[in-house]
């Protein structure tokens, strides 16, 4: 037993699971608290200070979100998080769009489930639905993506960096296409949002779901960005008491939403270093990883690829297994939202990865608190888990991912 | 609480209560996702059981109905979009998030004691024998009135309906039981009883195949997906079990609220306290000052430091009538001149004071210019 791996045993596992959540950054909790605490007021009640003062600092998180990602900050609506934004988007979309006779949704079979959910509840409901396959890097195919939009397309739906296998899509290229023919764009930008700069003006994105906790701010919290002009219409998902201009009804979560503002704010002054340092670190633990196990797999684009990302697959050794071997990391075989299923990935499936080979992968994130000795921890451990999984079962062509 | 700031809005909003705000700021330090399977997520996801089994304990229900939401608003809109083929019954004093998600529904009047009229409900349901879903509240947030929930859900049964309570306003302020009311559904919010914004509940009876309202990734056994608000999960639970070990202490309350009352009704023989003659949360006063519009009213006892409301804290901020005084049958002129104080379990004899004398001052002022 290696010293480092010694040392770690008592400690909690090396976390490598930034796509499934991130830590709440110290810098965002210590902004919250106040707000959790003497500061408690209710953003609608304008009657009176403690109120009024709420408001205020919901108003300036607005315009840092707004800022991290170039839009106005009335174009910023407040929900729960990335998975309220996405049924939002789609399924206010196709509702709102349905009666002047845009009635098609269209999206990729790797987005994550929450759109493809909201996009079957939809065809349940008469909508046209096309969920379109990728190619075997990830990425979008722009020329079945052009033949799928047509002029009755409501909205066109695409993941800007995948939760996954960190694909990042060429964004303002679809956007053109669906707007070519009149529909709205919308991106689930969960995974994108902070990790690489993103400009909704830029880009041409009408909607984009944003998450908190995946960008080192808190649960429970994210925004849809909705374009204002030309305006971006869509029905909202529920009603009452009309906050968010109608859009998104119910009591804003202040000290949640102080989060959000505060991790932008931090996204946006650090995010250019951060991607640099996790590049780095990301080419150590592969080539670490290569040097110990020369047939691991890279799933997905090597270069359009989130910073922190990693999905590879090692034949020969099952990720059940190699999870239960390493109890000293925090790893996944994909979304956390799966995560307890036994089926291989739909995504990787969806690049062509064979059921074995898929059943061998895993999702490595790492993440603003990774370090360089976290990483070669990792890779140690890792690589010593599947020569011992492999030595203590023949390898078969099969498991090989020979297929 | 700031010296010399009265705050008497808790039907607003209510501060945390400590034992929230430590599982908060614990929740916070750590890192996983319930639904992942490392340790990070296992340790996340017992702490989410942990705060499911707390909240179901407030309510009398079991942990596998409570499913978490993003507030009460959600949850009201889960409960009644739910069962899209059922006609929808709702009370004419419901709250918005209740109005807003059910357009089509027929309305049930109040008495003018504020309370749902229990007749026009029988009535209602007999004449149309479409299977429906009756919403009523537990309590009113503008007067405070208790509704009689038990009854009202006896009536929906025997007719076959399913039954849904607003319970984000009596959460917390009175024993709650959601199997002996009759409910098959129960709305509540952390923050109005001491726990953090941005979580609440849909209680939903076992056997109820609820539809629902975001879809993804299957959490909340695929009643609400996304992700977790641990925190404020947390924060939930420990401020249920906190409220539920402290209902005691609403009897101070009902004591402080009985000599606010005496004492405005006092100053002003003409103040009118609404829904006065029905029983009410011990915490909640609905009072008219005739003559001098809310606003004003709310304006005055701003600046000296009294924080009330001129009713529901929605989305304009501006003051506009309350469909429930309207409801009650009360003139328009005096609905007008109505306000919300409502009082919670750290409010002092002192604040009671300052408000007292806030409202007298300005009382006494109106009166003068009036002579």
């Amino acid at each position: 037993m290696t010293a480092a791996v010694a040392r770690r045993l008592n400690a909690m596992p090396v976390y490598l699971d930034y796509h499934a959540t991130t830590p709440c950054d110290p810098r965002v909790v210590e902004a919250m608290l106040p707000w959790f605490t003497e500061k408690f007021g209710n953003p609608h009640s304008l009657t009176h200070a403690y109120g009024r003062e709420a408001e205020q600092a919901v108003e300036q998180a607005r315009a840092q979100l707004a800022d991290l990602v170039g839009a106005d900050p009335r174009e910023i609506v407040f929900t729960s998080g990335a998975t309220e934004a996405n049924n939002m988007a789609v399924k206010g979309a196709a509702r709102f769009h349905r009666q002047f006779g845009k009635d098609g949704i269209v999206t990729l079979v790797t987005e994550h489930k929450c759109v493809l959910e909201s996009a079957r509840a939809m065809e349940c409901d008469g909508c046209r639905v096309a969920i379109l396959p990728v190619d075997r890097d990830g990425l979008v195919d722009l020329d079945r993506l052009t033949r799928a939009i047509d002029d009755k397309t409501a909205i066109v739906s695409v993941m800007a960096a995948h939760n996954e296998i960190g694909v990042i899509q060429p964004i303002k290229e679809i956007a053109a296409l669906a707007h070519a023919k009149g529909a709205l764009f919308h991106t689930d930008a969960a995974q994108a949002v902070g990790k690489v700069a993103l400009n909704v003006a830029d880009l041409g994105v009408d909607l984009m779901s944003i998450s908190g906790h995946k960008v080192y701010g808190p649960k429970g919290i994210g925004a849809l960005y909705l374009r204002r002009r030309p305006r971006a219409r869509i029905e909202p998902l529920f009603d009452g008491g009309g906050q968010e201009r109608g859009m998104r009804s119910g009591t804003l979560p202040v000290p949640l939403i102080v989060g959000l503002g505060q991790a932008a704010v931090l996204a946006k002054a650090e995010m250019a270093g951060e991607a640099q340092r996790l590049l780095a670190l990301r080419a150590r633990f592969l080539a670490g990883l290569r040097a110990k196990v020369p047939d691991v797999v890279l799933n997905g684009d090597a270069e359009r690829r989130l910073p922190g990302n990693l999905n590879v697959s090692f034949p020969g050794a099952t990720a059940v297994d190699l999870i239960a071997a390493c109890p000293g990391l925090a790893l996944s075989t994909g979304s956390a939202c799966t995560a307890a299923e036994v089926e291989p990935s739909y995504v990787l499936r969806a690049l062509g990865v064979g059921d074995d080979l898929a059943a061998a992968s895993l999702r490595i994130g790492l993440g603003r608190f990774t370090t360089a000795t976290e990483v070669d921890f990792a890779v140690d451990t890792l690589a010593a888990a599947v020569l011992w999984l492999r030595a203590r079962e023949p390898v078969t062509s099969a498991a090989a991912g020979i297929t | 609480m700031v010296a010399g700031l009265s705050y008497l809005d808790w039907n607003a909003t209510a501060p945390l209560r400590p034992e929230a705000t430590a599982a908060v700021a614990h929740a916070l330090t750590l890192n996983g996702n319930p639904s992942s399977v490392h340790r990070a997520g296992r340790e996340a996801r017992r702490l989410l059981e942990r705060a499911r089994a707390d909240v179901a304990a407030l309510l009398g229900a079991a942990a596998d109905e409570v499913v978490f939401t993003g507030g009460g608003t959600e949850a009201n809109a889960l409960a009644l979009q739910t069962f899209p083929a059922r006609r929808i019954l709702v009370s004419a004093i419901e709250h918005d998030s209740v109005l807003a998600n059910a357009p089509d529904a027929a309305r049930i009047p109040a008495t003018r004691d504020g309370l749902v009229d229990l007749g026009a409900l029988e009535r209602l349901l007999t004449a149309d024998r479409r299977p429906a879903l009756v919403s009523l509240m537990f309590a009113n947030n503008e007067t405070g009135a208790i509704q009689p929930v038990a009854e009202a859900a006896r009536i929906a049964h025997a007719h076959g309906a399913l039954f849904h309570c607003d319970a984000v306003q009596g959460a917390g302020k009175q024993p709650i039981d959601f199997r002996r009311l009759g409910c098959d559904l129960m709305t509540v919010s952390a923050h109005k009883l001491g726990g953090p914004m941005g979580v609440g509940a849909l209680v939903i009876a076992g056997g109820l195949d609820a539809a629902p309202l975001i879809r993804g990734g299957g959490q909340e056994r695929g009643r609400r997906a996304g992700t977790e608000n641990l925190p404020g999960i947390c924060g939930f639970g420990a401020a249920a079990l906190s409220v539920a070990a402290g209902m005691a202490a609403w009897g101070a309350v009902d004591a402080l609220r009985a000599r606010a009352e005496a004492r405005l009704a006092a100053i002003a023989p003409d103040a009118v306290v609404y829904a006065a003659a029905a029983a009410r949360l011990p915490n909640t006063i609905c009072v008219a000052m005739p003559g001098v519009p809310a606003a004003t009213q709310v304006m005055a006892l701003d600046l000296a430091g009294v924080m009330v409301s001129a009713g529901a804290a929605c989305s304009s901020g501006k003051v506009r009538r309350s469909h429930v005084l309207d409801a009650m049958g009360v003139a328009e002129r005096d609905a007008e001149c109505a306000i919300r104080i409502s009082l919670g379990w750290s409010t002092t004899a002192a604040e009671i004071d300052h408000l007292v004398d806030a409202w007298g001052a300005l009382y006494a002022r109106t009166r003068a210019s009036a002579a």
